[in-house]
Parts: C-alpha cells; sequence; structure tokens
C-alpha cells in the first residue's frame, strides 16, 4: 500500500499517484499521513480508489472525487468533497463550511458536526450529516440528500429546488420558499437506506422531519419580491 | 396695430426625457424592472475617445502587405505546464449554451478554430458539439457550477474562473423558464421551464485568500498543466488585478461595463462598473508594479469592435482582447434582414436586447428548435473567421503606421485623446498637448 507522508513528500506526487492509475492496477488502497491541514489532498480521484487520511485537511480535500473512497481521520477544513461526482467521502471529526457544495452525486458521511452552508447549491450528492449543521445549509440545493441527525442552523434550505432535507433535530429557521412537507413512506425507506450507508445507528427515520421547496419561487413574479 | 404673442415651441426635459418617461411608464404599469441583454447603451468614454499618432520624422512606418507584423500571443506562460498560443489576440469571450442556442455556440467554434484561437464555455457547461468544433476551448468555472464536472476541465485547454463580468459586477444572472429546455434543464440539473439563477458568488470559497487556495485545488486536478484565467468586471481593476495576481492566475481577464450579458437588470447594466478604457492602465500598473506585465496576460473586453479597438487596447497594455457582442452581430445577431419580425417583437434591428425571452429571429439567442435552425453554423462560422481576419488586418494596418512590426510593440506613446476624460482615463496626452489630467500631480 502507497504511504505518503505530507511532512516530507510534496501534495504534487500524491495526487499525480491518484490521477496515473493505469487500468487494472492492483495499487488501489493509499495512504496518507501527516496531512497538516494541507489543502487539496486527494482532489480529482477519477477511478475507484481507497485513500485513508490519519489527520486534518484543509480545503477542498476529495474535491470533485469521482469514484474513490476518501476517509479522512480528522477533521476537514472548507469545502471538503466539493462538486464530487461519485464515491464515497468520509470525515470521522467535524467538517468545516460549504461540505459538499455543488456535489453531483456519491455519498458524504461526516460524523461530527457540519459547518455554515453544507450542501450549499448541491446537485445530486447525498449527504449525512451524524451531528449538526450551519447556517444557510443547502441553499439553492438543486437535488440529493442532506441528512442531519442533530439540529439545523439558520435559513435552512434557502432558495431551495428540489433537493430533499431531513433534520432529526430542531431547525432554527428555514429560508425562502423552504417548508416542512409529509414524511412519505418512499421517504423514510430512502432514509432508512441513507442511515444504514452513513453508519448511523440507534436513530429511526421516523425521527426526522422532512423539508423541501415551496416552488413558490421558481418563476420570478415581483409579489414575491419581499421573500429575498 | 395689431400684436401678436409668439409661442415657445414645447420643451421636454433633458432629465426627464423620452426614453426615462416611457420607462417609469413602463414600470408602473408591469411592477417588474427592465430585464434585457447586452452591455451599456450609454455613451462612455472608449477607444473612439483615441488616436493613433502614426509615424512621422522620429520613427518610421512599416510596408503594408510586405514586411511582417506579427500577431501571436502565448497566453498562461506563468504556471501552466501547456500554455495556449493563438494566432490573433482576439479571444471569444465565455457564452453559455442555454443563453445561446447549439447552432450558434458551434459557430463560435468553428469561427473561432479557423482564425486560429480560442473560444469560452458559458454557465451552463461545455457541450460536445462545442468542444468538437473549438481547436482551443476555455473551460469557465463559474458561481452557479451548472455542468461544472472534472471531465470537462480535464478536456478544456485552459481554466477561466468567473468572478464577475463587466455588465454586471456583483451580479448573478437569470436564464428564464422560457429556455430551459430538456438539454439545458439536464445539463444544470434542473427542473425544465423555471428560473434559473446563477449565483453571484462563488459557493465554496470568498475573498482573495481562498481564491489561491481554490486555484491550486484546480491546478492539482489538472495536474498543472491548463492555464489559469481569473476575469473580473471592471470594478476595482488595479486591486482586483493585483489580487487575482496573487492568487496565481496566469491570465487576468478583464471586462469593462460595455461587455454583454445574457440577461440581467438594465439598471444593472447601465449603472454598475466602469468604462473599459478606465480599467486597463489601472490593471496593467498593478501588474508592472508586481514585475508581471507580459508574464501574466491581460484580457480585456467589453466594447470591443474593430481592428482599431484592438491595436489601442494592446497599446494601453493588454496582450489580447476578447469579443462576445461583435462575434454575435458577425455570424448575424440583429441583422436587418429580419426587420419585420423585430417589428413584430416590438423593435428594431439594431435594438433587439431581449436575448433572455429566447424569440431571437435571428436564431442565436433562443432555444426555440425552428429559430436556432435559421443559423447555419458553418456559414455563421465563416463570417465570425471572416471578421476576425478584417480585425487582425486592421489592427496591424494600424501597428505598421506605427512603425511596430509586432501588435504587442504598441505602447501608450503611440496614442493621444480627443477628449480631457479619455486621456485621464487612458494617461495618455491629450492631442496637441504633452498633459493628460493627473500628469505631474495636476
Amino acid at each position: 500500500m502507497p504511504v505518503f507522508d505530507l511532512s516530507t513528500t510534496p501534495l504534487r506526487e500524491l495526487n499525480s499517484a491518484l490521477h496515473g492509475l493505469e487500468p487494472g492496477t492492483n495499487d488501489t488502497r493509499f495512504e496518507v499521513v501527516n496531512p497538516r491541514g494541507h489543502h487539496a489532498v486527494a482532489v480529482g480521484i477519477d477511478s475507484p480508489v481507497s485513500v485513508e487520511v490519519h489527520g486534518s485537511v484543509g480545503y477542498y480535500c476529495a474535491g470533485m472525487n469521482d469514484g474513490g473512497t476518501v476517509t479522512v481521520h480528522g477533521s476537514a477544513g472548507p469545502g471538503v468533497a466539493e462538486n464530487m461526482m461519485s464515491g464515497t467521502v468520509i470525515v470521522e471529526g467535524d467538517a468545516s463550511q460549504y461540505a459538499g457544495a455543488t456535489g453531483r452525486g456519491g455519498l458524504l458521511v461526516i460524523k461530527g458536526n457540519a459547518a455554515s452552508r453544507c450542501g450549499i447549491s448541491m446537485k445530486g450528492i447525498d449527504i449525512v450529516v451524524h451531528g449538526s449543521i450551519g447556517h444557510m445549509s443547502a441553499f439553492m440545493g438543486q437535488s440529493g440528500h442532506l441528512v442531519v441527525c442533530g439540529d439545523a442552523g439558520e435559513a435552512l434550505g434557502d432558495s431551495l429546488y428540489e433537493a430533499k432535507l431531513f433534520v432529526r433535530g430542531s431547525v432554527k429557521s428555514l429560508g425562502a420558499d423552504c417548508i416542512e412537507k409529509r414524511m412519505k413512506p418512499k421517504h423514510l425507506e430512502k432514509l432508512a437506506e441513507l442511515l444504514e450507508k452513513a453508519g448511523v445507528t440507534g436513530v429511526k427515520p421516523e425521527e426526522f422531519r422532512r423539508y423541501g421547496s415551496a416552488r413558490k419561487l421558481y418563476n420570478f413574479h415581483i409579489d414575491n419580491a419581499d421573500a429575498y | 396695430m395689431s400684436y401678436h404673442n409668439p409661442l415657445t415651441p414645447p420643451r421636454k426635459s433633458a432629465t426627464f426625457d423620452d426614453h426615462t418617461l416611457a420607462e417609469i411608464r413602463r414600470a408602473a404599469a408591469t411592477g417588474i424592472y427592465d430585464i434585457r441583454g447586452g452591455g451599456t447603451k450609454r455613451k462612455v468614454p472608449h477607444f473612439d475617445d483615441l488616436l493613433f499618432l502614426g509615424a512621422s520624422i522620429s520613427r518610421y512606418p512599416l510596408e503594408g502587405y510586405r514586411e511582417k507584423c506579427e500577431t501571436s500571443v502565448v497566453l498562461g506562460t506563468r504556471f501552466a505546464r501547456k500554455p495556449i498560443e493563438l494566432k490573433i489576440p482576439i479571444t471569444i469571450a465565455g457564452m453559455s449554451f442555454g443563453a445561446l442556442s447549439g447552432n450558434a455556440k458551434e459557430a463560435l467554434g468553428r469561427g473561432a478554430t479557423l482564425a486560429g484561437t480560442s473560444t469560452t464555455t458559458g454557465d451552463g457547461g461545455m457541450t460536445d458539439e462545442e468542444r468538437g468544433h473549438s481547436e482551443l476551448l476555455v473551460y469557465q468555472y463559474l458561481p452557479s457550477r451548472y455542468g461544472m464536472n472534472p471531465r470537462d476541465l480535464r478536456r478544456a485547454d485552459a481554466i477561466e474562473i468567473v468572478v464577475g463580468q463587466g455588465a454586471k459586477p456583483g451580479g448573478g444572472g437569470m436564464l428564464l423558464g422560457q429556455k430551459i429546455s430538456d438539454r439545458v434543464a439536464e445539463m444544470r440539473t434542473l427542473p425544465k421551464g423555471i428560473d434559473q439563477r446563477s449565483a453571484c458568488r462563488h459557493p465554496d470559497w470568498t475573498g482573495p485568500d481562498d481564491l489561491e487556495i481554490k486555484i491550486l485545488e484546480l491546478r492539482e486536478i489538472t495536474d498543472w498543466q491548463k492555464p489559469i484565467y481569473v476575469k473580473v468586471g471592471g470594478a476595482r481593476p488595479y486591486y482586483d488585478t493585483a489580487l487575482a495576481v496573487k492568487a496565481g492566475a496566469d491570465v487576468v481577464v478583464l471586462d469593462g461595463m460595455q461587455g454583454g450579458t445574457a440577461a440581467t437588470q438594465d439598471v444593472f447594466i447601465e449603472h454598475v462598473g466602469m468604462p473599459t478604457l478606465a480599467c486597463i492602465r489601472p490593471a496593467v500598473q498593478a501588474l508592472q508594479d508586481l514585475g508581471l506585465h507580459r508574464k501574466v496576460q491581460l484580457i480585456v473586453s467589453g466594447g470591443i469592435r474593430s481592428g482599431a479597438d484592438v491595436a489601442k487596447a494592446l497599446a494601453l497594455g493588454a496582450d489580447a482582447v476578447s469579443i462576445g457582442t461583435a462575434a454575435l452581430v458577425a455570424i448575424g445577431d440583429n441583422d436587418p434582414k429580419w426587420e419585420e419580425e423585430y417589428r413584430a417583437l416590438g423593435t428594431t434591428a439594431g435594438a433587439y436586447d431581449d436575448w433572455h425571452e429566447g424569440r431571437d429571429p435571428a436564431g442565436i439567442t433562443t432555444q426555440d428548435p425552428e429559430l436556432a435552425a435559421r443559423l447555419d453554423p458553418v456559414t455563421a462560422g465563416r463570417r465570425l473567421a471572416n471578421y476576425l481576419k478584417v480585425m487582425t488586418l486592421e489592427a496591424q494596418t494600424i501597428a505598421r503606421a506605427c512603425g511596430k512590426n509586432r501588435l504587442h510593440n504598441l505602447e501608450p506613446e503611440d496614442l493621444c485623446a480627443l477628449t480631457m476624460e479619455a486621456a485621464a482615463m487612458a494617461k495618455v496626452p491629450l492631442a496637441g498637448t504633452d498633459w493628460y489630467p493627473g500628469k505631474g500631480g495636476f
């Protein structure tokens, strides 16, 4: 298993190795030690590799991941798994702002808390946060699921499109055009699936409430101007 | 003896002119501000207010059609492993598939390729047709991230991080529901028929320090191969240029208020941002202060129409220019041959700017299949290539007259200004003097 010690090895070597895999190679498991808050760790993965990062990372860890599995045994800075296409990213600690921003697919699991703007402009990604999330999360969320086992901050789902939000605890406030919606059996089923995938135990789907778009701001009308 | 009382003719207010009155009535009737495409329509100091001095006893000219005048430019020499070389210093600005029809995007790619230059994607992502017909394609990385994916990032020739644009520095965009076809909706991951807002700022970074890290991420994802541009609207050109350079840009794209947009509020277009002419010298000064002029390339856009404009922008210190509106006109936008249909839309050829409504008779700013089919991308591409070549020839004509064997050898000393405003903005002497406002502290 290739091990990259970022205290002695340039970041370029790690990312270059992750991008240069020959089809059919057996060396698909990577380990990163001493990340020491480095930015852009394991970005642009485009094959089903597995990367274990031992320590905390800076901005954009696993950015644009497409098919890889990246586990951060620590906390992650802003924009973890931003624009993820597919694959899985797991943060054992907390995540800073913009976690999963604009993600298009795959699963982002944050076992601690996530800061503000978690899932901003999400476009298909599934995000499961074991703890709580900060304000303005899922702003302009287009599609995908955001599951929060703890509480949500202010203005959840502001200007939401079709992303589906599930929160188990309290919601400080809902953003413009975001409303609570009835939980249907298909939602409970999806929620159960996501909780299981994210390793959440001792929590039932029925404990969550669902939020989504009221769709009143989908087409501009002057009478809705007060909403902004 | 009879007296008559002479009548003074009716006098309209200069403050409340006909356009202003009509806009007040329109706002009162509809309850919504005016949204339109294009750039500013007001008259602002521009390249027309500058003149070249030409050769004289102190400097000799080069022979047209005989002596070489080099036009090429290489972009991205600072950090990128694969800088791009353009045969001409005129590029095609970012315009989206969505705002423009597929045929229009194809035409832009064909024309740019024939002329040896690059074209640019826009909000909404990259289409296969656009990639296929563009030898050099710049991929815009925008706040909305519509259509953004690492595969397209890697198959681009350069990446342009869009911070702002001249028509609306600080503003996002709106693609109205009527232009959201199935394909546009799919590329943007949104339901068909709803208004699609393009965010005004990036979702995962704010400020120059974050931008530096974002650029690092993009370079790592693309293995440091692609030139990375940073595009800013003409607001604070000195500081924006300096900060883009500090963040690691290979190229700065600076768009003045004459630069067009697919759709935004008229009040935004007309009242926010600075004229292109006022933006160039501060940006060049920033590059010079950092010792990076010509090392970080500067692309200027916003109201470039002719080879004279190209030559003037380069003389003021730009490395290349970019055209959007002019390119659309070249392929057929606002062509008088559609006058009858423009009139049916309540406008006239040359004034049509409701690009957001998707009813463009020329088939360019539309997603209507029947209208879009009016534009033959092969013919339109040829027209664009012709236009680009004419602009290049015009710029060469001027450069030779100034004794330059390379367009990039043009310099501010080749220019004079016709107005005090232009002299102050371009920092070239008022014609017939050796002075411009601010020179020597006056």
